[in-house]
């Protein structure tokens, strides 16, 4: 499946170019099996797609970003989108470290996003309230959650979408920077308690979250 | 790991975050176990009179950027000054809240420095050589145990997770402002857009209320920022809600929205659905408040009242106005 923060850069990318002309590349390193991503991508509306073939499904994000960096470098782009973040290692950080690597600016978290005349004005979504930020272009940007609401595909997309055309590349391999000594169940939380129903249960409530849990 | 440990104390306006104070505390515990100095570094604007409080943290040091140009964290000016403060204190351990700002600070640093980062830590340990760090993977499904292999390690840590601690015994930190040339870039961070009656973000919040599709509408939320008055709280929201348009994301908590650990979080009209328990689970002490005897979240909720949001929510304010004016 498309990690849902790439598919909501996807569609800004896609809603770019149906407002301003150009076309959308995907570029996705992993394995064989990715081969389905890039498929639904090109069905969503991109119009060609890089795949860099790797062994396995890559986890180190710096390994990632170096990867996708050199494979980024005989392209050329005016727009570089990412998810903000993976849902499955929830890192954050590929986005930045690729676009350090290609020297571009870089605004991350993005909820809102304009591009005319070679300029873009992003909004970054942060603690309490956005930041505005303009850049020239080239320049990229990671997905916050709805910058673009993702569209379905269609069947005949879909069909289309097996016509599209998808060339293949080795990747650079590069040391990972983090080692995964272990993977744990957090620990559980206590069941949950019912302690009453209706408004008489508030004056217990009250009293509980006072003298037992100290919390107010 | 000889060299001290370095700390990013992220700041908004004159202040510095709460989250830096506990980076700053937990920087110190480690500095502690290796034997050496901590060194904290500021960059904002107008931060010369706060910059000894971090000494109340345990900073030895304090690196200082001062300028109007850097009042709003451009991610340039930010990686080059941190970059050159890190080259020059040679530091074992690099550690930053996991802000906005320190999310997107540290990797940019990392790919620099030729090393990784292990991302919103929730528990760091030496062992040996070597730092340890805790981390939750798969929206909080998994606790991760990382090892940074590069020279440098470097962490961020989740708001609220770590306390933050002063010191019976403040450090009185020397205090050096860096002199510095802002680097050239393409980008301009024009301005910071504050959303409507927010006063904090959802990650440094004590307390939480939340809303889900069990409040029927947007214009019924107000019961739940009357409670959160009450309590020095701040409103959030379900997917549902935020999906129905009744809310920002920015409210959204759980999988595609914040992930929260406040010390009290209050669920109202909330099914708790996994989507949602993972962004909120490790709250310190959860409340449900729901009609619906069967929903999940009286799975794992401390106190749960079965019951209707619209009684029992305004019921609560009033019984937490006599609490507090009692107190």
């Amino acid at each position: 499946m498309i990690n849902p923060y790439e598919e909501y850069a996807l569609e800004a990318g896609v809603q770019l170019k149906e407002k301003n002309g150009g076309e959308v590349t995907i570029v996705t390193l992993g394995p064989e099996k990715s081969a389905q991503v890039i498929l639904k991508g090109l069905a969503l509306g991109a119009d060609k797609a890089i795949h860099l073939k790797s062994e396995k499904f890559p986890d180190d994000p710096a390994a990632v970003a170096r990867a996708l960096a050199e494979g980024l470098k005989t392209v050329e782009f005016d727009v570089l989108l990412f998810g903000k973040k993976g849902v499955d290692d929830d890192n954050q950080q590929v986005g930045q470290m690729v676009a350090e690597l290609l020297g571009i600016p870089c605004v991350t978290q993005v909820v809102k996003l304009e591009v005319a005349d070679a300029k873009a004005v992003a909004h970054r979504e942060v603690e309490g309230g956005s930041l505005v930020v303009e850049t020239t272009l080239p320049a990229a940007f990671t997905a916050e959650k709805d910058l673009a609401i993702p569209r379905y595909a269609s069947l005949r997309e879909l069909v289309a979408a097996r016509k599209k055309p998808i060339v293949a590349k080795e990747p650079q391999q590069s040391a990972p920077t983090l080692e995964v000594l272990a993977a744990q169940y957090p620990p559980p939380r206590s069941p949950g308690k019912v302690i009453g129903k209706g408004v008489e249960a508030v004056p217990l409530l009250v009293k509980l979250l006072h003298e037992e849990a100290k919390v107010i | 790991m000889k060299g001290p440990v370095f700390v990013f104390a992220e700041s908004s306006g004159p202040q510095f975050r709460k989250a830096s104070y506990e980076a700053l505390t937990e920087g110190r515990r480690l500095a502690d176990l290796l034997g050496v100095e901590e060194y904290a570094l500021s960059i904002g604007s107008g931060l010369a009179p706060a910059a000894s409080n971090l000494g109340g943290y345990g900073a030895d040091h304090v690196l200082l950027a001062d300028d109007p140009a850097l009042a709003l964290p451009h991610p340039e000016y930010y990686r080059e000054i941190a970059l050159d403060a890190v080259r020059r204190v040679s530091p074992s351990i690099l550690l930053l809240p996991a802000t906005s700002t320190g999310k997107d600070l540290a990797p940019r640093l990392a790919i620099h420095l030729n090393t990784g980062v292990a991302s919103e830590c929730i528990q760091l340990d030496i062992l040996g050589d070597e730092l340890i760090a805790s981390r939750p993977a798969y929206a909080g499904k998994i606790i991760l145990k990382v090892k940074v292999k590069g020279t440098l390690k470097i962490a961020t840590l989740r708001p609220n997770v770590f306390t933050a601690k002063e010191l019976p015994a403040p450090k009185n930190p020397s205090i050096e402002k860096l002199t510095f040339s802002l680097p050239k870039s393409r980008m301009i961070v024009k301005e910071y857009v504050a959303h409507e009656g927010k006063k904090l973000d959802l990650t440094e919040a004590s307390i939480i209320i939340s809303g889900g599709r069990g409040m029927g509408g947007p214009g019924n939320y107000k019961i739940l920022q009357e409670l959160a008055d009450v309590m020095g709280g701040v409103v959030g929201a379900s997917r549902a809600s935020v999906d129905a348009g009744w809310r920002p994301h920015s409210d959204q908590v759980g999988q595609t929205g914040r992930t929260v650990s406040p010390t009290l979080y209050i669920a109202c009209g909330i099914s708790g659905a996994i989507q949602h328990k993972v962004g909120m689970v490790n709250s310190k002490v959860i409340v449900a408040i729901n009609k619906d005897p069967e929903a999940p979240i009286f799975g794992f909720a401390d106190y749960g009242i079965v019951g209707d949001v619209f009684e029992v929510v305004p019921a609560l304010t009033q019984e937490l106005k006599k609490f507090y004016g009692n107190a």
